[in-house]
């Protein structure tokens, strides 16, 4: 039988397993919003802007592990996603976006609504599509999610004509795909994991520096071993956040820029490095001519090119986290013999040496004003008994997050890594929400990226998406406001929003819960009315505007010279009256 | 360094852009670059030539097989290989100095290939030492016009692999 493009497409995505899409429609994609309205296998989500979608697809994928879908019109449709596709592309996120192009007749004459969406696109995606015939779409389609999901994952995107969207063509589905030029390698070369194998046996320091390889990978289990088996440490990337327990002894918690003091200090005196699916992003190396000066590394990584992009590797191995852990697995169970405890004896010593000197700390005083890190050690203990999804935004309360709640297990973790895409959190929490009706879903958010995508609000409301949102409001930027204090001298430019919006108002515009904690002491129960709610919540909390995240590796700077605390300049100016000074009465006088 | 570096791409509407976008993208030099259909029309041969220290070629040539559409890549400079280059030169003639022309033209083993009573169009094909050299010596007369086809290049085969070859042919 034959079927149009849009029929088509829709076999496509059920045969896929797609059971959620997120979408805004236009012109162009009419007919296949026309036919996925005729249908109740695949739930429509109707965001508010093309760029919440993307997003929301990358939430959906991070939590499920599979790829997430997202449909868009053409030309403006197209450039609003462009930042969801950048961030899914550093990010490696599976993702599949179909786009609506102008009719094959009119591509080139600068029609209305027309972009280059390959052109545009081609940076940013793993691969892209232009479908010019009916004919090639169902092979293409499954391409796209080939594509998507194998090898290290990413965007790809699908553009689809108008005409080819009407067009009939008889449908088939292909089983299985295979492209001449595209290969992932799966296994890992035999000698070299041998040689891993033997170099972790013998090492005095190892360190096991893990990224979102593993999480991808689905390797969290073979993780725990090698490291329970070995007892080795393990350091987290941002990215690699819940691929070993946050509360397992021997996690170090987040290494790199904003990590544990000791996380930086055992890579720095480390004699092993053993990367797992992470890429020695700058955030981590610092001044790479200084980067881990004493040890050998290991890299694992599907990826080749991650391979001594940044740093210099000993021992490469070219294949997918979990095979690679198995076979090495295999090798270790037979080797080590129980002497490992004892060999890393004095290495875990120094360890819980450099814990001790330098714990994470932040001073809350029961009548002070409200600490951002007090805010999200609440919100973890209140809540980690119920598995909970946590987005972020990109900013301080980022970093405090990563630092501060201690995830149990992957895919529980959605935060934009490499490309610090603020706007992210709240879509992303939709997107796994979408997925996870049931569960708990947070999103840590500041006030200033809140700002970003808070018109996916409605979306929320309308889809019944109940994310609980979290915004530590310090009416700054707050980021940028930390460089300006410690790298300008403290002129603020253009960092101090002045009059942030009344959230809790806000949320009740949209028909959400909006809910305020105005003092330390309010926190707890604010934080569990939230949690309580079966509707989008925002949680309002004003903190104290001038709070740093420490530790803390200026840009370039060496792993092991961290800043520890506010330098004394600082600390006197804050007492003072600032440059500007936000008034505490901000948050208030708009509420 | 400078190296050569062969790619095979699948002959289709955006092959050409993903490697040219690779490149600028990441900030790698491009010399030249030229692309043509092989003996299979499903594919093309494209010769780029570029420069950078080791890791930067090992990553050209890393992050070229990571493109879909790359099927395969190989640094010639890691073997023997040999090269040429094409270049067209339209050059301004004085009665006087067509004589001239010519001459250099043979010293070269360049031909005429277009002749007006003001001109000549040379076409000359060589390594880019002796595409400069016959440049060098045309430039007095006055060059009107050039255009180089940047190098194409193919690794030269041993001599132990081709016997093995002509073995292999002979048996069939």
């Amino acid at each position: 039988m034959k079927l149009t493009g849009a029929e088509i497409l829709l076999e496509c995505l059920k045969r896929e397993g797609v059971k959620t899409i997120f979408a805004l429609p236009g012109g162009v994609v009419l007919k296949i919003f026309d036919i996925l309205h005729q249908q109740k296998d695949i739930d429509v989500v109707l965001t508010r802007h093309e760029q919440g979608a993307g997003h929301m697809a990358e939430g959906y994928a991070k939590a499920t592990g599979k790829a997430g879908v997202c449909l868009v019109t053409s030309g403006p449709g197209m450039t609003n996603v462009i930042t969801a596709l950048a961030d899914a592309y550093m990010d490696s996120v599976p993702l599949v976006c179909f786009s609506g192009q102008v009719p094959t007749s009119l591509i080139g004459n600068d029609a209305f609504q027309e972009a280059d969406n390959v052109g545009l696109s081609r940076p940013c995606t793993k691969y892209n599509f232009l479908v010019k015939n009916v004919a090639e779409l169902a092979t293409t389609i499954k391409e796209a999610f080939y594509i998507a999901t194998t090898g290290r994952p990413g965007p790809v995107l699908v553009d689809i004509p108008k005409d080819v969207s009407m067009d009939k063509a008889e449908f088939t589905y292909p089983s299985s795909v295979s492209i001449r030029s595209y290969n992932p390698v799966y296994e890992g070369n035999k000698w070299q994991i041998k040689q891993a194998a033997e170099a972790m046996t013998k090492a005095k320091k190892p360190i096991l520096y893990v990224g979102g390889g593993v999480v991808f990978s689905g390797a969290s289990q073979e993780l725990l071993e090698l490291a329970e088996l070995t007892h080795m440490p393990v350091d987290m990337t941002l990215m690699g956040l819940g691929a070993f327990p946050g509360e397992h002894p021997q996690s170090l918690g987040m290494l790199g820029m904003h990590g544990t003091y000791w996380a930086n200090m055992a890579m720095h005196y480390s004699d092993l490095v053993i990367a797992i699916g992470a890429r020695f992003d700058d955030r981590v190396t610092g001044k790479v001519s200084e980067f881990c000066p004493h040890a050998k590394v290991i890299h694992i990584d599907i990826d080749p090119t991650s391979i001594r992009k940044n740093v210099n590797v000993d021992i490469p191995i070219v294949g997918d986290c979990k095979t690679v852990l198995r076979e090495l697995l295999q090798i270790l169970r037979a080797t080590v013999n129980g002497d490992q405890r004892e060999l890393r004896k004095s290495w875990w010593n120094q360890i819980h040496e450099w814990q001790q000197a330098n714990p994470l700390t932040y001073q809350q005083e029961s009548d002070g004003p409200i600490k951002p890190q007090y805010v999200i050690s609440r919100l973890y203990e209140l809540t980690k008994d119920r598995d909970p999804i946590v987005s972020t935004d990109v900013g301080q309360h980022q970093m405090w997050a990563a630092q501060y709640f201690k995830l149990a297990k992957a895919n529980r973790w959605l935060t934009s890594g490499g490309l610090g895409t603020m706007g992210f959190g709240f879509p992303a929490a939709m997107g796994a929400q979408a997925a996870f009706p049931g569960r708990l879903v947070l999103c840590i958010a500041g006030d200033g990226s809140i700002q970003m995508n808070m018109q996916e609000m409605a979306t929320a409301v309308v889809h019944k998406l109940p994310v609980k949102i979290i915004i530590l409001n310090n009416r700054f930027h707050g980021m940028v406001r930390q460089w300006q204090d410690l790298f300008y001298e403290g002129r603020y430019a253009s960092s101090y929003l002045e009059t942030t919006p009344d959230f809790v108002k806000l949320a009740e515009a949209y028909g959400a819960v909006g809910l305020r904690a105005s003092k330390p002491t309010e926190i707890d129960a604010v934080l569990k009315e939230a949690i309580a709610v079966n509707k989008p919540v925002i949680v309002d909390v004003p903190t104290y505007p001038y709070e740093n995240v420490y530790p803390m590796i200026p840009a370039g700077g060496c792993n092991h010279e961290m800043i520890l605390e506010d330098p004394p300049a600082l600390k006197s100016k804050q007492i003072g009256a600032g440059q500007v000074a936000p008034k505490d009465s901000d948050t208030i006088l708009t509420a | 360094m400078e190296h050569i570096i062969s790619v095979t791409v699948e002959n289709k509407f955006g092959s050409l852009s993903r490697v040219a976008g690779l490149f600028s993208g990441r900030g790698f030099n491009i010399e030249s670059l030229s692309v043509a259909p092989t003996l299979d029309p499903s594919m093309s041969q494209m010769t780029i030539v570029t420069s950078g220290d080791e890791r930067i070629i090992e990553q050209i040539v890393k992050q070229l097989n990571k493109l879909i559409d790359v099927i395969k890549v190989v640094d010639l400079n890691e073997s023997d290989f040999v090269s040429r280059e094409t270049a067209l030169i339209k050059v301004h003639t004085r009665p006087e100095d067509r004589a001239e022309a010519l001459r250099i033209a043979d010293i070269f083993r360049a031909n005429v290939i277009d002749s007006t009573p003001a001109t000549y169009t040379i076409e000359v094909t060589g390594d880019p030492r002796k595409i400069e050299a016959i440049i060098n010596l045309l430039q007095p007369l006055g060059i009107k016009e050039l255009t180089r086809t940047g190098r194409v290049a193919v690794a030269r085969e041993s001599i132990r692999s081709t016997g093995m070859q002509a073995k292999k042919i002979a048996r069939e």
